[in-house]
């Protein structure tokens, strides 16, 4: 299956995309793609204890499992608003 | 309103948006870019945001707000890009029949903005470097519900 993974702030910095489509096994899960980015930016796993993930706009955890076509996002620490 | 925008925020956008004949109050808060955090100087703010997402979010906030206080008129509204000192970075509108409540669930509203919408804001310093914004730790590791205190007229 193909879905969509977006990066955002830290996470698109580091990674140098803001989106990417990715092919999947079936029963692939968020900690299938977490896996996957890993290899190619093995101080990732230190952001994964901070980091939240969503599935179509919403949280979601690392066991929560994809299906065909899903937008998936890693969401670094969200800081919004102002420093009030 | 719940909106992810470019333009310069002005606040009539949300006034509008609640506006109502059984307003008795509408309480507006501007998040604004100040020009320095902890005492180094800031230059400007870049403000990154996943605005699907984050509209959504602020939708459910505006729910949490009509379960909470039974308030059903209230307006988020965030820019994105890069703002300069003094700029309007969030707007948030709640209109009530009564002051008390919309205090309240006006801050309620940024409290729980600054948790769950996904909104990232980057520091440019004056002296020249650019850093991602850490989150406040209070508000990253306690999102606590809110109570009410008991209707004060």
């Amino acid at each position: 299956m193909n879905v969509t993974v977006k990066y955002f702030a830290v996470c698109h910095e580091m990674l140098d995309r803001s989106e990417e489509e990715m092919e999947l096994p079936e029963g692939a899960t968020i900690q299938t793609i977490l896996d996957r980015l890993e290899e190619e930016w093995p101080e990732i796993a230190e952001f994964y204890e901070v980091m939240q993930m969503s599935v179509n706009w919403e949280y979601a955890t690392e066991h929560t499992e994809l299906a065909e076509g899903d937008e998936v996002a890693l969401i670094p620490p969200v800081t919004g608003g102002c420093n009030v | 309103m719940f909106k992810i925008t470019t333009e310069v925020i002005t606040g009539e956008e949300v006034r509008e948006a609640v506006e109502g004949p059984d307003a008795g109050a509408v309480v507006l808060f501007f998040g604004t870019v100040r020009n320095n955090t902890d005492g180094r100087s800031v230059k400007c703010l870049e403000y990154e945001a996943y605005p699907p997402m984050a509209e959504k979010k602020m939708a459910e906030i505006a729910q949490e707000i009509s379960e909470k206080w039974g308030l059903d008129r209230v307006a988020m509204l965030h820019r994105v890009g890069k703002l300069e000192i003094g700029e309007v970075s969030v707007a948030v509108a709640v209109a009530s029949p009564h002051r008390k409540d919309g205090f309240e669930a006006c801050k309620y509203a940024m409290d729980r903005l600054k948790q769950i919408v996904p909104i990232w804001k980057r520091e440019v310093w004056a002296e020249g470097e650019a850093e991602w914004v850490k989150p406040d730790a209070v508000f990253f590791d306690a999102p606590k519900p809110h109570k009410t205190d008991s209707q004060i007229d």
